[in-house]
């Protein structure tokens, strides 16, 4: 890898959006390596590697690495961290910049076009509530106007706006 | 006491026994959980793509909630990580408010701050307390021993999710597992990740999460872990099988949700706490509690 091929303006792109700000304090201690449930399945995985990595401005193999996405989101290493980093919250910063880019596996455009459909992950038709019932639970709705126009997506074809499938 | 139940996506359609129980041991407690059925998705799952859009719908849940003047309480942890981060972010930023404000003005909805956003146990163990509890159980489970499982967004990040108990170090599901009169255990693979935020991103992955702490206590042999969680029920319960194929392990786990526990101590029958949907079921508490 060459200077010449890394982009400074890195840091600050990640550091612009929210949760991003603590990459700047990084000192590289580690602390996050150490505690990363994830790290230590996957050698590969080392929250302290992609810090520097983000840090040095090597834009593809931070944003394009399909290990950003395996961060499970357990806050640990920003239980340990002493500079306050908040790495989990970083690495949210990172994913929406690699999904701008173009980089987000397809689950992520699966889960706006589920909740313009519905409001939910989960579809709830009659048959749930049938379920419901049987258990002396009150019936829940799909409210998906509102998510369409935060979403600014259409409802699906076929589909009449404010109505489960 | 009053309090709107945030059921999130998953709960109300995939964990019927966790929401049967969480009602009655509320309505037991003297907490009347109110529904909106508009709530809807609380954000979390669109935050990898776009954390602007999942603050937002967060809002749009905090803001049904102050129009009706009550505590917000998920059952979720994930739902109540999201949305009690989103409103200390929204609390304390003005200018992240005006902006989500905007949004909000398309949906003819006013975001106010200081709603008050509780996992429901710690709901429980805030405004009920420990000495009311268990002054209700009725069914002492003495002689029985549950595993709790914290997960990761019941206490994490401290920062926002603090004042209850330490995520080093906890103690609060313990504390709601001793009222009970059973045991729970201390083991030393507590407070593990379930795995549950990698699923989609790498089974195999998620699956080896999960499978060291299932692995820990089959070997310790409890009556049952017991989760705060639909996401952490999903690993440890939805996947048992299929992580034990995959990783050749001897894994035999029963999971139940603490509320179905509560639930049989303040003298309801399994029937009543949704028993019947649980994969992997404690048989012998089951049998004692009939």
């Amino acid at each position: 890898m060459r200077i010449n091929d890394c982009d400074p303006g890195l840091k600050y792109e990640i550091a612009a959006e929210p949760g991003g700000e603590g990459i700047k304090a990084c000192f590289g201690c580690a602390a996050c390596s150490a505690r990363c449930p994830v790290g230590a399945l996957v050698p590969d995985y080392d929250p302290r590697r992609l810090i520097r990595l983000a840090l040095i401005g090597d834009r593809e193999r931070v944003l394009a690495s399909p290990l950003i996405w395996l961060c499970s989101a357990c806050h640990g290493c920003a239980e340990v961290c002493p500079q306050d980093v908040r790495f989990s919250e970083v690495m949210t910063a990172i994913r929406n910049l690699a999904s701008r880019a173009g980089y987000a596996p397809p689950s992520q455009k699966a889960i706006a076009k589920q909740l313009a459909a519905h409001g939910r992950l989960l579809e709830v038709t009659d048959f749930e509530n049938n379920k419901r019932a049987e258990l002396g639970l009150p019936p829940v709705s799909e409210a998906p106007r509102d998510y369409q126009t935060i979403l600014g997506l259409a409802p699906e074809a076929g589909q009449e706006p404010g109505e489960g499938a | 006491m009053e309090a709107l139940v945030f059921l999130g996506c998953t709960v109300p359609v995939r964990n019927l026994n966790y929401e049967v129980s969480a009602r009655k041991v509320a309505e037991a407690l003297g907490v009347r959980l109110v529904d909106l059925p508009e709530l809807g998705c609380c954000g979390y799952p669109l935050k990898s793509g776009d954390q602007r859009a999942a603050l937002v719908l967060a809002a749009r849940a905090l803001a049904q909630a102050a129009a009706t003047g009550l505590p917000l309480v998920p059952l979720c942890s994930a739902c109540a990580g999201t949305l009690t981060e989103a409103a200390h972010h929204l609390d304390h930023d003005p200018e992240a408010r005006a902006a989500v404000q905007a949004e909000l003005d398309q949906l003819g909805l006013t975001y106010r701050p200081g709603v008050k956003v509780r996992h429901l146990a710690r709901f429980l163990l805030e405004e009920v307390g420990l000495e009311a509890i268990a002054g209700k159980v009725v069914r002492p489970l003495t002689g029985f021993t549950f595993a709790p499982h914290y997960g990761c967004h019941f206490l994490k990040p401290s920062r926002v999710m603090g004042g209850l108990d330490d995520p080093e170090d906890p103690r609060s599901l313990a504390q709601l597992i001793a009222v009970t009169g059973a045991q729970s255990l201390d083991y030393a693979r507590l407070k593990d990740c379930c795995g549950g935020g990698v699923l989609g991103a790498d089974e195999d992955l998620a699956g080896r999460m999960a499978g060291g702490k299932l692995g820990e206590l089959t070997a310790a042999g409890v009556t049952a872990m017991a989760v705060v969680c639909p996401f952490c029920n999903v690993m440890f319960e939805g996947q048992q099988k299929a992580i034990a194929k995959r990783l050749e392990l001897e894994i035999k786990v029963p999971v139940v949700y603490l509320t179905q526990i509560l639930g049989l101590a303040l003298g309801f029958k399994p029937d009543e706490l949704g028993f019947k949907l649980n994969r992997v079921k404690p048989k012998e508490l089951l049998e004692a509690c009939k």
